[in-house]
């Protein structure tokens, strides 16, 4: 029975992995590179939604709109100022380094505006919790929640990138950002798109982590951003299937290895499971085999 | 991982001004003011201290008291208390004349419970011309402080400082409260004399000095005590806002009672996840946990009958408790919690030992610490904390432990 319990957490735990890392899996995916600032935008989304739902008594329905319209924007604005300049003319680690730079800059913008003081988040979910096997096993709002947007998400996501025209677009840039040009594709707007949505789904992502583990802090989600990326090479950095099954295989790790291993180790033991699969194949679970030309 | 973002973080300040120039100067500015936000602030506190007394810095005929905790982050309500709490007595005692009728000069410095930074907050104390430190607040801090202040022979009382290491090998720091192991056999022994339950769960922070301190002496006292410990689950400072699978594991044990020897942050996660799987087992914990009804937006609904082991309680009838919280509720309009009053006492220590000592504010820093550390063996204090506080050589206080359960949202006496 605690098995189950344990593993319907852990997919819980693994599909918030899941929806953060799709934001990491898709920028690499179509600007080739990492955005560490990530983590900070879902703790920017959780921010918006307690200012307005515990600050300012707004319905939560409003708060949990206006922090996806402010993460999205905020991605699009990242990009603007902070990536843009860098493409091209500078080198792929001048780009890793900014974004680390925009990471601390969200970081501590957050701690002047609502100090470092641990804030109880105020679950957005209010789905009643379901009881299975005469109350043994308990799933809650929360979990239902994550685990559904999570496949939505999913589904809506391949949907989009297979039938519609920005779709393609994006796959066109991913393959070939001169080519793309060449076929009359605005590749600034395309890769702006793309931070547009991976922000959005930051937002997404940082409600149902604080719903499920109501803390909030400025570092909130730095540690999530890290596990989450670790999720997208797993699954194969630039493939979106990839970062479904990394983060809900690493979320059930986590969890499994916290039950049946040693409750401080998991981290340990996650990290080591990542060095063993790209051990054995470099690329992560889905990841393509890109034949460098010389 | 973290320094390396740091190292990083250091080079974009560099590549900013060096590749955008003027086009963003007002961004790295703004980079560079956000980084050094603490310096800054605690440079304008220590220039604001002075100017309030600047006639009497200049002949050095004051005591100059520092104080170091955390006034910000997620330990600020320990710190902000150990601020307000010297910050009283201090003020009591210059009313009243002062020490041997020299007045006191006070200096508070944030540290953001940060060992570095704490450090950082001594130097900043040292260069201002602090001659006794009441601190620091958390006991990783004070581990980092007082090897800098042992070396200094600089005085120190920590109010609130648990850690054994603070006071090992440290022959210039006192401590106001309990070490942790104290605390553990303390809790131990509550648990087991009242039998307030047969199976025990623990959740405790790995790594953390202060939460594995209580916890090794706690499995040790338990072996001599009627209750039975039917699991002991660890977390980790980077892996601490699920605790699903260990309060699944204690709920399967048929824990009657869970042991919190951990800070208040993760607690008040603790509850709201028991609450949440239907666990409502009897919480227990030590002084860490006292701080857990203030944080913020959190439902204190859940901290209901929660007991903990801690040296003072607001609504104590005694005198001394009663005029103390008036007090310090006029003054900050907020009840006091035991880090307050720990505070509190570790200033009227100070001014007991310097009494007994005879020490005089023009004596170097080094010959004031002798004298203070003569007298400390010789004195007994009744404090807010404990009648007749004594010390032991190493630094360590002796005086008896009290329970408390959070009843009604207020934290209440069990007699």
């Amino acid at each position: 029975m605690s098995f189950i319990s344990y593993l319907i957490n852990g997919i819980s735990l693994g599909s918030v992995y899941a929806i953060i890392a799709l934001g990491y899996t898709m920028v690499y995916g179509i600007a080739k590179m990492l955005n560490f600032a990530h983590g900070d935008v879902i703790m920017v989304g959780s921010f918006t939604v307690f200012f307005a739902v515990s600050m300012q008594g707004l319905p939560t329905a409003a708060g949990i709109i206006l922090s996806v319209v402010l993460c999205t924007l905020l991605g699009i604005t990242i990009e603007y100022i902070a990536y843009r300049p860098l493409r091209g003319a500078a080198s792929s680690l001048a780009v890793l380094i900014t974004a680390i730079g925009v990471s601390y800059f969200l970081q501590n913008v957050a701690l002047l505006i609502f100090g470092a003081n641990t804030k109880a988040f105020t679950s957005v979910v209010t789905i009643p919790a379901i009881k299975l096997a005469e109350g043994q096993i308990i799933i809650s709002g929360e979990t239902i929640v994550t685990i559904i947007s999570c496949i939505v998400i999913m589904i809506g996501l391949t949907l989009f990138i297979n039938k519609t025209k920005a779709g393609q677009a994006m796959l066109a840039v991913s393959e070939d950002k001169g080519a793309a040009q060449l076929m009359g594709i605005n590749v600034n707007a395309t890769i702006s798109l793309t931070f547009a949505i991976g922000s959005a789904l930051a937002a997404i992502a940082g409600m149902l982590l604080c719903s499920a583990y109501p803390s909030l802090t400025p570092y909130t989600g730095s540690m999530p951003g890290i596990k989450a990326f670790v999720a997208a090479v797993f699954g194969g950095i630039g493939s979106i299937p990839g970062a479904l099954i990394g983060g809900i295989v690493l979320g059930i790790i986590e969890i499994l290895s916290k039950a049946y291993i040693s409750s401080q180790m998991a981290d340990a033991i996650v990290f080591m499971v990542l060095i063993i699969v790209l051990l054995v194949k470099p690329t992560g679970i889905l990841g393509k085999k890109i034949q460098e030309k010389v | 991982m973290k320094k390396f973002k740091k190292v990083m973080s250091l080079l974009l300040v560099a590549a900013m001004i060096a590749l955008v120039g003027c086009g963003n100067s007002n961004g790295s500015a703004q980079t560079g003011t956000t980084d050094n936000a603490a310096g800054t602030e605690s440079a304008g506190d220590a220039s604001a201290a002075e100017e309030n007394a600047p006639a009497q810095a200049a002949d050095g005929e004051v005591f100059k008291i520092g104080a170091i905790g955390p006034s910000t982050g997620s330990a600020a309500v320990y710190g902000l208390a150990v601020q307000n709490g010297a910050d009283l007595a201090i003020k009591e005692i210059n009313e009243a004349g002062g020490i041997n009728g020299t007045l006191i000069e006070y200096n508070f410095q944030d540290d953001e419970c940060d060992n570095e930074k704490s450090v950082n907050a001594y130097n900043t104390l040292k260069d201002w011309g602090m001659q006794m430190l009441v601190g620091t607040t958390t006991s990783g801090c004070c581990i980092a402080v007082a090897a800098e202040s042992a070396n200094d022979n600089m005085f120190q009382i920590t109010p609130s400082g648990s850690s054994v290491d603070i006071i090992n090998n440290n022959d210039n720091v006192y401590q106001v409260c309990f070490t942790d192991p104290n605390q553990g056999v303390g809790a131990a022994q509550y648990i087991g004399e009242n039998a307030v339950a047969q199976k025990v769960a623990v959740i405790y922070d790995s790594s953390d000095v202060y939460s594995s301190g209580i916890y090794e002496k706690f499995v040790q006292e338990a072996a001599n005590q009627s209750f039975e410990i039917v699991s002991a689950e660890a977390f980790t400072a980077d892996n601490k806002t699920d605790f699903s699978v260990q309060l699944q594991k204690a709920k399967d044990a048929g824990a009657e009672l869970v042991f919190l020897p951990i800070y208040y942050t993760e607690a008040s996660l603790i509850l709201t996840q028991a609450n949440a799987m239907d666990f409502a087992p009897k919480f227990f914990g030590c002084d860490g946990l006292d701080g857990i009804l203030n944080v913020e937006n959190f439902d204190t609904a859940l901290a209901e009958g929660v007991m903990l082991l801690t040296p003072f309680a607001a609504d104590a009838e005694d005198e001394a408790t009663q005029s103390f919280v008036s007090a310090y509720v006029a003054a900050y309009g907020d009840t006091p919690n035991q880090f307050a009053a720990d505070a509190y006492d570790a200033v009227y220590i100070l001014k007991a030992a310097i009494e007994k000592s005879g020490a005089a504010p023009s004596d170097s820093v080094s010959d004031l610490c002798e004298k203070l550390k003569g007298a400390m063996g010789e004195i007994t204090v009744d404090g807010l904390t404990g009648e007749a506080m004594s010390w032991d050589a190493d630094g360590a206080v002796n005086k008896a432990p009290k329970a408390m359960e959070i009843v009604n949202g207020n934290y209440s006496l069990i007699q």
